[in-house]
């Protein structure tokens, strides 16, 4: 019994002062919960003739709270079991986060082919492919390929852009 | 009869279909044996090719996929000790230890066998269970409808892989996500932020690429420094007479276990293979040589993993409610097709439900000739390097995902729920109930409102109908079982001590 509460003690300050990853997972679900439950308060709501049983909010709303509860669970159980601490992630793991980021704002900003091969020439590199050759060929010929297969097999329209333009004028 | 037997040999009778069926079963091969990819990935990237093609090719298309991507990953677990799909970490456990015996042959031969042996006898199971359970469908209200969706989530939750809390959690995420946009029943807004493309809800597509394909790329960058040794292997033998005297009993057993593992709404093959493992092994007269390389652990396992692919269908075909992941895929493949899965398929469309049939049956067969003859070739396919394959996965998954609907917003929605499901992921959540709330949420909510219009509002009169009754209480049995089996297992335990 007392191992219990030093365990839960000693998890509580440590989930505070170290902001162990696991606690902060169980906080961002909790803001999550906060989040959407007031946004649900804005739903609009229909007149009873119209609202087919419950008000739309309705459905919404008791997901949440069913999830703050398991959440509430998780948080009891992650006081008092113990579990193994998880281990810091690679700086490859960041970088490839960085390269979406790139990915998004190219594709967003400039263009879609461009922010394709951007990527495939960044990731091959960051996760250890020496031979550039090899990566520019490939980070150039396979989007080519599956740009022009959804083109010609879908009849897809991709967003306009530096490169694309180019292709479709 | 005779007609239904007819239209199950469409698929070889038909030129152009069996070709699909070939390449399906190819592509499904590869899938499955490139570890982080399988059937789920790969028929959600095949999606919007699937739009060219007819309603019976495109679904045949996807099941072969599904049976044959269910394989492939025993290729990679037994040769490189990585499962090349979720469903083949039980195989792992043995097919590798024999592999480094010098007997990687042998044990790809059992897995070939096992898993067509029980892809096969799930395809009976199919054909004899799905038009009953449509037939009893038929007397389904919305309660009952309700209910059975119910059942479903509580099931993925109860026999799911990990915690069963985090599971239910996970597949109420999933259906609130499936409430983001106009309400179906009264056309009001819900969580769009004033974001117009989010007034049409959250694509299934996105969000299953995302928490796939994405998810597993953002996984793999953690593993670069990961080396796999791969055992040379010549050629697959087929087992010998001794091993198929030695495992027929776990065979037959685990294709019982798998087809029946299928048929309830929860994780299919993993979950299937896992017990039929852990079955085999209880049940072999070697006990002690599991996990060194017992060749019955390997067909116990392959055999659940395939089994359960014809049982996940039963479900899927039957009430429209998909029985896994990747049925949930095939699910959504029928819908962009205008077919709606439910009993009235069974009477309306005949010829594509035994169509579908009869092409899971001819998958199963040609995954077999083909690992048999092929498994080797498949096995080279592992050597290509992770810093050039997920690359190119990811210029696939942008693609797909923005061909459906042509948006850009898509893209985004599948990174964001890729970096989601890499987070959950890695504290231990699956994304399966997620992708199974995502699809079940709207049943859930139409079902329980259609249900409480004719109640006039009153939930007591759910529990005036039998079989709702019976579902809630199999609910409540499936929350607590994995209450009760700690608790036994902390018994015996105590009294082992």
């Amino acid at each position: 019994m007392n191992k219990v509460k030093v365990l839960k003690k000693g998890r509580f300050n440590a989930a505070l002062f170290s902001l162990n990853p696991e606690f902060l997972l169980l906080l961002f679900i909790y803001l999550f919960c906060i989040a959407t439950y007031t946004s649900s308060l804005y739903f609009d709501e229909v007149p009873p003739i119209l609202m087919r049983g419950i008000q739309p909010a309705t459905f919404p709303k008791g997901l949440i709270v069913l999830i703050a509860f398991l959440n509430s669970i998780l948080t009891y159980l992650y006081f008092t079991t113990k579990t193994t601490s998880n281990k810091n992630l690679p700086r490859i793991f960041y970088k490839t986060i960085f390269g979406l980021f790139v990915f998004v704002f190219v594709s967003h900003f400039i263009d879609l082919f461009l922010a394709l091969i951007i990527f495939s020439f960044l990731i091959s590199s960051w996760w250890g492919e020496k031979n550039i050759l090899l990566i520019l060929s490939l980070s150039i010929i396979f989007p080519i390929v599956v740009f022009v297969l959804f083109e010609v097999v879908l009849g897809l329209r991709f967003p306009s852009g530096i490169l694309t333009n180019l292709y479709y004028n | 009869m005779t007609e239904n037997f007819l239209y199950m040999l469409a698929p070889i009778m038909n030129g152009k279909i069996f070709l699909i069926l070939l390449l399906g079963t190819l592509f499904g091969l590869i899938l499955g044996v490139l570890p982080g990819l399988g059937p789920t990935t790969g028929g959600a990237l095949i999606l919007p090719f699937t739009m060219t093609l007819e309603p019976l090719s495109a679904i045949i298309l996807l099941t072969s996929i599904y049976c044959a991507g269910t394989y492939g990953g025993a290729i990679t677990a037994i040769l490189i000790n990585t499962p090349g799909t979720p469903a083949a970490a039980a195989t792992c456990l043995d097919g590798y230890p024999l592999a480094q015996k010098g007997e990687a042959a042998r044990a790809l031969g059992m897995a070939t066998f096992g898993s067509a042996f029980g892809g096969i006898f799930s395809v009976i199971v199919l054909v004899l269970f799905a038009p009953i359970l449509a037939n009893i469908a038929y007397e389904f209200g919305q309660p009952e409808y309700f209910a059975l969706a119910i059942f479903g989530l509580t099931m993925l939750a109860s026999i799911g892989e990990g915690s069963p809390v985090k599971n239910l959690l996970a597949g109420a995420f999933g259906i609130l996500l499936s409430t983001v946009g106009k309400d179906i029943m009264t056309s009001v807004d819900r969580f769009t932020f004033g974001v117009g493309q989010l007034t049409e809800g959250i694509g299934f597509i996105p969000v299953v690429v995302g928490l796939f394909a994405i998810s597993e790329m953002l996984v793999q960058s953690t593993l670069t420094n990961q080396i796999f040794k791969r055992v040379a292997m010549k050629a697959v033998k087929l087992p010998t007479k001794e091993d198929f005297k030695y495992c027929f009993k776990t065979i037959l057993r685990s294709s019982g276990i798998g087809s029946f593992i299928g048929i309830l709404p929860a994780e299919g093959g993993t979950v299937a293979s896992l017990i039929g493992y852990s079955e085999a092994k209880r049940w072999s007269k070697n006990p002690s040589k599991f996990g060194k390389g017992a060749i019955d652990g390997i067909a116990g396992a392959e055999t659940a993993n395939n089994a359960a692919t014809g049982g996940a269908m039963v479900p899927t075909l039957a009430l429209g409610i998909p029985g896994s992941a990747t049925t949930a895929v095939i699910l959504t493949g029928m819908i962009i097709h205008g077919l709606r899965p439910g009993p009235d398929l069974f009477k309306e469309q005949p010829e594509f439900l035994y169509g579908i049939f009869g092409s899971m049956f001819f998958a199963n067969i040609l995954f077999f000739i083909m690992g048999f003859f092929g498994a080797k070739l498949f096995a080279r396919i592992t050597l290509i390097p992770s810093r050039l394959l997920w690359p190119m996965i990811f210029v696939l998954s942008v693609c797909g995902t923005y061909s459906l609907n042509q948006s850009f917003s898509d893209v985004l929605l599948m990174i964001i729920f890729g970096v989601i499901g890499f987070v959950l992921r890695k504290f231990g959540f699956s994304v399966v109930p997620i992708i199974i709330g995502l699809i079940l949420g709207q049943l859930v909510e139409l079902t329980l409102r259609q249900s409480l219009v004719i109640f006039d509002g009153n939930y007591l009169l759910f529990f005036t109908r039998p079989i709702v009754v019976t579902f809630f209480v199999l609910s409540v049995i499936a929350l607590s079982f994995p209450y009760l089996k700690k608790n036994k297992q902390k018994n015996k335990l105590k009294g082992e001590i």
